[in-house]
């Protein structure tokens, strides 16, 4: 799907000397802390958020990304 | 007869709406505060342009989870008239009332202008004061106007003669220029240009009145 901010970015990066640039696309990351039970849990509650909230499935595709806040405890 | 107009935090075309039907075509409205449930006596609903909550997130993503709108729903499958206009629009897809989605312009400006928009009314009962083919013109003002939708969803949108409104011009690049979706049944209408300020001849044509009387009888 046509992405008009990338294509537009991916030109500007030309403009600047960086002319190898094949694709840019832009879309954003979201930072969320939960709390739940258990990972299990909170998998499912992010999935959920990730499909009917945080994107639209008709525009837009998804990943989640696990990061550990401190040693040994998970985000 | 009463038609409801939705008003969010952030809508800005609501009193457009009620100049429009009280003011030009002298129908009685209702305000209907987000987080209020109670739709009857209504007879059809609108939802009008703005930017529903400041448009976080994604234009109409969290309007679709208003208290009004989960009314809106049953309202609509028991046949209720809902016409969404731009903003309202984005939020009948975010909601699944209208399949596909409205996205950032082609060429990323904001447009404010005129249309020119070709109708084929179909079964959509806001349309019906419309000729096949005719052409009016109601002026258009949005950044995130650019219809998507997979080949398969469009197929079905064009032999189901749900496709009622396309943009002459295709001003912001949308799918088989479109500017307008109705449902299956007919009874929802989504559109991105803005009939209610295509009400009055001093104010820019009056090509808009027929939609919002359509129901008036």
């Amino acid at each position: 799907m046509l992405d008009p901010a990338g294509e537009a970015t991916r030109a500007a990066a030309g403009r600047l000397g960086v002319t190898g640039v094949t694709r840019l696309r832009i879309g954003k990351a979201i930072d969320v802390e939960l709390e739940a039970e258990d990972q299990a849990t909170a998998q499912a509650q992010l999935e959920l958020l990730s499909d009917r909230l945080l994107s639209n499935p008709v525009i837009e595709n998804w990943s989640l990304e696990r990061l550990e806040l401190c040693s040994g405890t998970p985000a | 007869m009463t038609i409801g107009i939705v008003v969010f935090p952030g809508s800005n075309c609501d009193r457009d709406v009620r100049w429009a039907l009280e003011g030009c075509l002298n129908t009685p409205t209702r305000f209907l505060w987000h987080e209020e449930r109670d739709l009857s006596g209504l007879d059809a609903v609108v939802i009008p342009g703005g930017f529903s909550y400041g448009d976080y997130l994604r234009c109409g993503a969290i309007a679709r989870f208003a208290p009004v709108l989960q009314e809106l729903v049953a309202f609509a499958d028991q046949g209720g008239p809902v016409l969404g206009i731009c903003n309202g629009f984005q939020v009948l897809t975010e909601m699944g009332l209208l399949p596909g989605a409205l996205t950032r312009n082609e060429k990323l400006h904001f447009l404010c202008e005129p249309s020119e928009l070709e109708v084929q009314p179909g079964l959509c009962r806001w349309l019906q004061g419309y000729g096949a083919g005719e052409r009016v013109t109601f002026p258009i003002a949005h950044g995130e106007g650019r219809y998507q939708c997979d080949a398969e969803q469009l197929k079905a949108l064009e032999d189901g003669g749900q496709v009622v409104l396309r943009y002459c011009s295709n001003p912001n690049g949308s799918v088989a220029a479109i500017a307008g979706l109705t449902n299956a049944r007919g009874n929802v209408l989504g559109l991105m240009p803005h009939p209610e300020r295509a009400c009055d001849p001093q104010t820019g044509g009056s090509d808009g009145r027929r939609l919002l009387s359509s129901l008036l009888g």
